[in-house]
């Protein structure tokens, strides 16, 4: 493959599944996706869809089963730890709880890749950690401690860490979860900007649609580790897919089970009622 | 590679399997650690003695008031203990040299040990294991940082090199905790104690009991680093692998123990 391909990410024929017997859960079944370069594409889905997964197999925590994982023109899958971290120096990864180290500083977590992966002098790895932490709008907070801020400004040390080494694609796990609508928008801006003025590469991992639609080149989205709907946020909101449909609006019933035990419940009942 | 380690528990299908695993775990954590600690620092990527300090005053300097005040009362019992049975047989001047003998071979590096492993084991595998379940350990991967040489080796290092220290100071706690005891209780005069337990400790003893001490070292850092690692899931696992790693490093450390001792028996 080609380094200039559109694709800078692509997923082949992607199977995993935990477990064995009968507690074996397929998770993804058969998946094949690509993320353009420079563009922003949401993966979206309700919880236990796989999206998370998918995420994980990304950043080479999870190997599939089956298939095959291109990273810029490489096959992370069966790759050693070697060539993975060749592979890793590529990305950044915004984590869902931020995964910041509680022990050191704002400026030391930002410090650490830069620290570990360059021969940089202090002075200027002080320097470029303070336009990285202008960059996210938190100059002057280096000095703080992860627990002595709050959770939208957690989410931006993050990125900010993320983003220390200038990688190609930034990968975020639920970069809204838990934040108040205006710390939503400031994230979402900060994604945007990165995208198109440093072109950067973003694969967002989200069940915030308004988020999504707002933000997203291309939104992917996962029922049961299969895609039901790939296309532009313009599409899904046409789109005439029921499950989609029902996840657009939120809808409690539907052809997505609100319901997750495979059992039918009168017998379940009656099985109950001999105890 | 250990990002394999505990994701295989998924596929347990008896005790015997599952222990085993554990084994096999342990051992590849350990040699992986051991590559870092020793290895790598020889082909060009050396160890940082920043986190090594920190760690050092951590394991060390903190833990040494409570290894002191135990160290002590067992040179003060061992002494009164001693002294009732050695009265009987007339030989009250040689209790210096039972305390002596046994603070430095045995209960020295063993007690320490002991209390090593509930306090710095366990503060191990808590602090390690929240940061495996708020994902800074799968974080520090994905940076390409390698979690055994950025978190274990610094750990590692610094209760190899603490805990003989302590050791050390710790039997002579214990040896003044006896010649107090025997000097002002028992009424023994200081220089027959003094000689005594001279003639009695070897030094071979005293080195034995470093050698072990380092060997339990190794062991309270792998084994708490190893249920940190392990960790899969909540707040409540981290409880429990803090449990699980202090009973374990105990048990280990008493077995070492007493291999150490029927080998030097044999051997000696």
């Amino acid at each position: 493959m080609e380094k200039t391909d559109a694709a800078i990410i692509k997923l082949e024929n992607v199977t995993k599944s935990f477990g064995e017997g009968e507690k074996k859960i397929v998770v993804l079944d058969d998946f094949n996706a690509e993320m353009e370069r420079g563009k922003i594409t949401c993966i979206i889905g309700g919880s236990g869809s796989g999206k998370s997964t998918v995420l994980r197999h990304l950043i080479g925590a999870y190997q599939p089963d089956s298939g095959k994982i291109w990273i810029d023109g490489e096959n992370i899958v069966g790759m050693n730890v070697k060539e993975m971290n060749a592979v890793r120096k590529k990305f950044g990864i915004l984590f869902q709880t931020g995964a910041l180290f509680n022990s050191m500083t704002v400026e030391e977590n930002v410090a650490l890749p830069l620290k570990e992966h360059t021969k940089v002098p202090i002075e200027t790895i002080r320097i470029m950690v303070a336009i990285k932490l202008e960059m996210v709008g938190l100059r002057g907070s280096g000095h703080l401690k992860p627990a002595q801020l709050s959770g939208g400004m957690l989410k931006r040390i993050a990125l900010a860490r993320a983003i220390a080494l200038d990688p190609k694609i930034v990968f975020y796990d639920e970069p809204s979860a838990g934040l108040d609508p205006i710390s939503i928008g400031v994230i979402d801006k900060l994604m945007k900007d990165l995208s198109s003025k440093m072109g950067i590469t973003s694969v967002v991992v989200t069940h915030e649609l308004p988020s999504a639609l707002r933000i997203a080149d291309k939104i992917i989205m996962l029922f049961k580790g299969k895609i039901i709907f790939s296309g532009t946020p313009e599409e899904i909101k046409t789109s005439d897919d029921e499950r989609v449909r029902q996840f657009v609006n939120g809808l409690p019933d539907g052809p997505i089970p609100f319901s997750k035990t495979q059992k039918d419940y009168g017998e379940e009942l009656k099985e109950m009622s001999y105890y | 590679m250990f990002g394999y380690i505990g994701r295989k528990g998924f596929k347990s299908k008896s005790a015997l399997e599952d222990f085993f695993r554990e084994i096999s775990g342990l051992y590849y954590l350990t040699r992986s650690t051991l590559y870092c600690t020793f290895i790598e620092p020889l082909r060009g990527k050396p160890n940082k003695w920043g986190p090594v300090w920190i760690q050092m005053d951590e394991v060390g300097v903190k833990s040494s008031t409570i290894v002191f005040l135990v160290a002590f009362l067992i040179g003060v019992i061992l002494a009164f203990q001693s002294a009732y049975q050695m009265a009987q047989m007339g030989a009250l001047e040689f209790v210096g040299a039972l305390v002596g003998v046994s603070v430095t071979r045995e209960l020295g590096p063993l007690m320490t040990a002991i209390v090593m492993a509930g306090r710095v084991g366990a503060s191990f595998t808590a602090e390690m294991g929240t940061m495996k379940v708020s994902d800074e350990i799968l974080a520090l991967q994905t940076m390409a940082l390698d979690p055994v040489k950025f978190l274990i080796t610094p750990r590692f290092l610094a209760i190899l090199i603490m805990l003989p220290c302590l050791t050390v100071m710790a039997d002579a706690m214990g040896v003044f905790g006896g010649y107090l005891v025997g000097v002002n209780i028992l009424g023994i005069s200081s220089t027959s104690y003094i000689d005594n337990s001279l003639d009695a400790m070897q030094l071979k003893d005293f080195i034995t009991g470093l050698i072990k001490s380092g060997v339990f070292a190794v062991i309270i850092v792998m084994v708490g680093s190893y249920q940190a690692f392990i960790i899969e899931g909540g707040a409540e696992r981290v409880g429990q692998n803090t449990r699980t790693s202090v009973v374990i490093s105990m048990i280990l450390i008493i077995f070492a123990d007493l291999l150490f001792t029927a080998v030097f028996y044999y051997f000696t």
